[in-house]
């Protein structure tokens, strides 16, 4: 491509997104004076996905779970009351199964139609799981997937794909890294990432905290 | 339905690109997009299905030449069409042209937290338990609806062989 192309293209990509930019607007502002919306509820919304609702939840989860046997049966059988005992639930968590990881079993979440993820644990899905790449490769080459993100897991290690649907998403239980044993909920879960919970990662060992 | 958004186990889309320390939204007009749909559900009365279906159902070739929040966004405004709450020349001038069309309720900043705590309703929920009578006896007459336009298109189209 020629240095001329790339400038072309430059600015066509650049002046659809003002074209967007401008819609959004727009629209916004017709369904405002309309009084449909309240854009203050729409700030709420927007702080609560930025700020409130994210993967650091679905951390405290895990590590309670890997903290406490008795908590990690319950979620293990039901993970929706589970997860709402620590007071997350609701919109886009209806319905939460969660996944437990074993030195035989690695579990990965997709969706491959669409980007149903587990908002009350994870918050919104982040732009590669949202993209062609992902959600065409993963069932087909998941162990080329995890490449991609810098993990290698054994050979003899079953991968096993869960494709989310609108009525259920899912959650993984990562496996407790070594070297933890007396740490306390609050310390575990920093060693829990998102890509843990989705199964494109594995949580921190104890030495990454240092 | 199968569509460009029916995209396991395709070919071509080349590797996964994560992005290290990811915003939530990567521009300002996405959080407006993001926010409008989900306040707009409660005005416009539509569930997760439909509006789903209102991002599936894009030309394919638009589907995948579009961005994530621009798909939410199209299927936003097709939908605020659809039931005729704001038209073409009102998106077009940036300003409502009409008055508004009476709507059953409108999302409050107080009403947001509950409204998200609470979801939906889960399908669980929603199955009907298997109860030991039928409900509808043997012997009894019944009438069934006959399908409309709409759902004999949408059978046809779902029950069309797929080329190989």
């Amino acid at each position: 491509m020629s240095e001329h192309d790339h400038e072309h293209h430059h600015d066509h990509d650049h002046s659809e997104l003002s074209e967007t930019q401008v819609r959004v607007r727009a629209l916004e502002t017709v369904l405002t004076e309309k009084g449909y919306v309240d854009p203050a509820a729409l700030d709420l919304l927007i702080e609560t996905y930025e700020k409130k609702v994210g993967p650091r939840n679905g951390a405290r989860v895990v590590a309670k779970a890997w903290a406490d046997p008795a908590y990690r049966a319950r979620l293990l059988k039901d993970a929706t009351p589970a997860i709402a005992e620590i007071g997350y639930a609701g919109r886009q968590g209806e319905h939460i199964v969660a996944l437990e990881n074993t030195p035989k079993l690695h579990n990965m979440v997709v969706c491959t139609l669409c980007s149903c993820y587990p908002w009350p644990v994870l918050g919104l899905p982040p732009v590669w799981y949202k993209s062609a790449p992902y959600r065409s490769r993963a069932v087909a080459d998941p162990r080329g997937v995890l490449a991609d993100f810098g993990v290698s897991l054994p050979k003899d290690t079953e991968i096993r794909i869960w494709d989310s649907t609108a009525e259920i998403r899912y959650l993984v239980l990562p496996m407790r890294p070594a070297d933890t044993e007396g740490w306390s909920e609050e310390k575990l879960a920093e060693l829990v990432t998102r890509d843990s919970m989705i199964g494109t990662g594995l949580p921190r060992s104890p030495k990454d905290l240092k | 339905m199968n569509g460009a958004q029916d995209m396991g186990g395709k070919h071509g889309f080349g590797p996964v690109h994560p992005e290290p320390n990811e915003p939530v939204f990567h521009a300002e007009w996405e959080k407006r997009a993001f926010a409008l749909t989900l306040a707009m559900g409660m005005p416009g009365g539509w569930n997760i299905d439909m509006s789903r279906f209102a991002r599936e159902n894009r030309p394919p070739t638009e589907y995948l030449s579009m961005s994530y929040y621009q798909i939410w966004y199209a299927a936003l405004e097709h939908m605020i069409k659809e039931r005729g709450l704001v038209s073409d020349d009102e998106v077009a001038a940036g300003h409502s042209l009409r008055p508004p069309k009476p709507v059953k309720r409108v999302l409050s900043p107080a009403d947001v937290a509950k409204t998200l705590h609470r979801g939906g309703r889960p399908i669980a929920k929603r199955i009907r338990k298997p109860s030991s009578s039928p409900a509808i006896a043997f012997g009894r007459k019944t009438s069934t609806p006959l399908p409309t336009l709409a759902c004999l298109l949408t059978c046809a189209a779902t029950s069309a062989p797929s080329s190989a």
